[in-house]
């Protein structure tokens, strides 16, 4: 399938309506009234992160970045574009699936203790700007909760109550790989609006689809028109840039047999070298859900939180158990991380942990790059044949 | 407003629920050894007693320090007591073992797949535990003893470091008297006046008194004593479909969501910890999966 094939859009059955410029102020205005808090881009220490937004204001207009491996810059745009810029250190995943929450509390009570439920606040969230990678990072997220042995709906529910507004790119960024993953540059579901953005000389203004009910309850209190056949087309065109413009690609052909087969590679070890073991890559990717516990107590030891909070499986605690961690070295981290996102996922989730963001690839200090690795294993494969044939895990 | 945007009250509080944890009180206290205790547990709210299948754990929470996973090693058919035997080794374990009567610990569970009791009817049960694996296997022992017509030949294997180690010392001895039962213990090292044998317990293996070809083997130890029963299984004919090890890993959630049991594609604390050995056989085989 060629990149601009995956751009055709999907006919949603709606006619994609218009708005100018001045109506994404409308609309994060209209979405204030509705009680939603709007989250979304705005720039931050010399990066666009996602926070909330007061007005269109706080958008990064103008603004763009450069992206390589270990670099992000910032950059001014000679137009005014509120979304020509490719995802930054944030994800979504902040809002859905907390950095750091409290479980419950437990106080003592004459040498006895109880525990006390912490109720979370249920907010209701409007995040704008969603990308298409970061819809299927998402959904991503949503399915590693929705199949816990005891399925934890917290997430489901802050999604499914959140207003989410896609923005189709418009760009690709130097680290982007989405096309490869099959995630983007388009959205295709997941959002109750969709904005594309063309940016001319003399006009500025948005394309949306609409992708639900209450998406068109929204849109129909702002000013919008039908959005002509040139309008679609000039959009159109901007994605279909995007997608041809990817930085990065990876080839996932039997990916999880490669990668399986590959435990012993001598690459791992090059790279465990380079590793810094620093946890930026999991931190900033938007599908990596892995959590642990901190227990506190006050000082008089009367009373007692537990906090999940992210974790990485770069850390030597994380597969600590007595008499040492099961993962020693650098390299078996990085291989964990690596197998984890590109092959074992798709067995426990039947999907890829992996989107084609980049974030990975622009945020690690050294630049290790996952393409690059993939490249090299699949350059000299190293296969060990699995010692007992078969063994129903694998299906390679 | 329409209607359509009106947003339906979260029911959040289902999520947070999944790690909250009931509280039971300690009813019995047992030192089984230097560093190995067992707690008898009754839940202090009116509900339920917590039914379980052989195998299982729970997530024991002591106030302020932790949460760890431990398995449930009483009897299956007697769930109004919940039994936990833990060694302590760190942080968690070691003030839970100063817990005492009365006092209360926090239950999340039971949790993870359960020894194949059931399928094993009909065959031999070999049994091969090593040091503190004899508890997550005593729920196990006692189920096939309960039901004991539906087996073939039952025999213990069991392994320790020295003969001050052996848990549910009377329990054994009873066991060792009952003439349905084969039960032989072996220590890594023994001064006298422990006059039994010594050595580690997969040296048992070949001569213990089972059908290799219609026997199911229930393994649980540190992972190298595993591997190597495994090895003294295979060779003496026992099919790799037959064999069942419990496997342990980091476990901050217990149901899928932490990420810290994974062991190649598996979680360990939601497909296991007892797998059928042909699931984790090329995992095992990987150096620092
Ligand atoms: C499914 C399962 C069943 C278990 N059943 C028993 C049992 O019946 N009896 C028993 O004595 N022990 C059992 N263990 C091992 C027990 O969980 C650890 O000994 C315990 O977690 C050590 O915690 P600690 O804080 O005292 O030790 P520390 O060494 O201070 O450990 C720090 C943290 O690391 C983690 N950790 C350390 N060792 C282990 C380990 N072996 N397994 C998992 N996490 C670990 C825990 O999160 C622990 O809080 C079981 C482990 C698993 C995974
Ligand atoms: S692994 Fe890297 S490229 Fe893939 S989703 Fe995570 S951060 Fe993005
Ligand atoms: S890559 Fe590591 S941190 Fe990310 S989800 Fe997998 S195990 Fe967790
Ligand atoms: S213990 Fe958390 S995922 Fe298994």
């Amino acid at each position: 399938m060629s990149s601009i094939d995956m751009c055709a859009p999907e006919n949603t059955g709606r006619q994609p309506k218009l708005i100018e410029r001045a109506g994404v102020g409308r609309l994060i205005a209209a979405l204030q009234q509705q009680g939603y808090r709007v989250v979304g881009p705005t720039v931050r220490d010399e990066a666009i992160i996602y926070d909330e937004l007061a007005s269109d204001a706080d958008l990064p207009a103008g603004w763009t970045d450069d992206q390589q491996a270990g670099a992000y810059r910032l950059k001014r745009r000679r137009d005014q574009a509120l979304f020509r810029y490719t995802c930054g250190p944030h994800s979504w995943k902040k809002y859905l699936h907390p950095p750091q929450a409290t479980l419950w509390r437990a106080e003592r009570e004459g040498g006895l203790f109880r525990i006390l439920p912490e109720t979370p606040r249920a907010e209701r969230l409007a995040l704008l700007g969603v990308r298409a990678c970061e819809l299927r990072a998402l959904a991503i997220q949503e399915q590693v909760f929705a199949m816990a042995a005891h399925a934890d709906a917290g997430y489901g529910v802050r999604l499914r109550q959140a207003f989410v507004v896609a923005v189709n790119c418009g760009q690709a960024g130097g680290t982007c790989f989405c096309v490869s993953m099959n995630s983007g540059p388009r959205a295709r579901k997941g959002f109750d609006l969709a904005l594309t953005e063309v940016v001319h000389a003399k006009r500025h203004y948005f394309v949306v689809e609409i992708g639900s009910e209450r998406g068109a309850a929204i849109l129909a209190a702002l000013e919008t028109r039908d959005a002509t056949a040139e309008e679609i087309a000039a959009a159109e065109k901007t994605v279909n840039d995007a997608a041809r413009h990817m930085g990065r690609t990876l080839d996932t052909t039997e990916i999880q047999a490669l990668l399986y087969r590959n435990h012993e590679h001598p690459r791992w070890e090059q790279t465990g070298e380079r590793c810094l073991s620093c946890a930026n890559c999991t931190l900033a990717c938007p599908t990596c859900f892995c959590s642990t516990i901190d227990d506190t107590t006050d000082l008089a030891g009367q009373r007692a939180e537990r906090t999940r909070r992210w974790d990485s499986c770069f850390t030597a605690d994380f597969s600590y158990i007595h008499g040492g961690s099961v993962r020693q070295s650098v390299k078996a981290r990085y291989r964990q991380w690596l197998t984890h996102k590109l092959a074992s996922w798709i067995e426990q989730f039947g999907s890829s942990g992996c989107v084609g963001c980049g974030r990975c690839i622009t945020w690690c200090p050294v630049g290790i790059d996952l393409t690059e690795e993939v490249r090299a294993i699949r350059a000299t494969k190293y296969y060990r044949e699995p010692v007992h044939g078969d063994t129903g895990t694998r299906s390679v | 407003m329409p209607s359509n945007l009106e947003v339906a009250a979260p029911p959040l509080e289902a999520a947070a629920t999944t790690m909250l944890p009931r509280l039971f009180r300690v009813q019995r206290y047992l030192q089984e050894t230097d560093d190995t205790f067992t707690l008898e547990l009754g839940p202090l709210d009116d509900g339920a007693p917590l039914a379980f299948a052989p195998g299982q754990f729970n997530m024991l929470y002591v106030f302020g320090v932790g949460e760890v996973p431990i398995s449930i090693s009483g009897d299956p058919d007697k769930p109004g007591v919940l039994v936990h035997t833990t060694r302590a080794v760190g942080t968690v374990t070691r003030v839970m073992a100063r817990l005492r009567r009365g006092e209360l610990i926090g239950v999340r569970g039971p949790y993870g797949t359960p020894w194949p009791v059931d399928q094993a009817e009909g065959n031999d049960v070999v049994i091969v535990a090593g040091g503190i694996g004899l508890a997550p296997l005593r729920p196990a022992l006692y189920r096939l003893l309960a039901q004991r017509d539906r087996f073939g030949k039952v025999v213990l294997l069991y392994g320790t470091r020295t003969p001050e180690d052996i848990l549910y010392r009377k329990e054994l001895e009873r066991w060792r008297a009952r003439f349905d039962v084969d039960v032989y213990v072996t220590v890594d090292r023994a001064i006298a006046p422990w006059r039994g044998s010594v050595g580690v317990v997969t040296h048992l293996i070949p001569k213990a008194p089972f059908d290799p070809l219609s026997s199911v083997a229930l393994i649980c130890g540190p992972e190298i004593m595993m591997r190597f029963s495994v090895f003294e299984l295979e060779k003496r004919g026992v099919a790799a479909d037959r064999i069942f090890v419990s496997l342990e890993r980091n476990m901050k959630c217990g149901v899928g969501t932490c990420g810290h049991c994974q062991f190649g594609p598996l979680f360990v604390c939601r497909e296991g910890p007892v797998f059928a050995y042909p699931r984790v056989r090329d995992w095992l085989a990987v150096r620092e999966l």
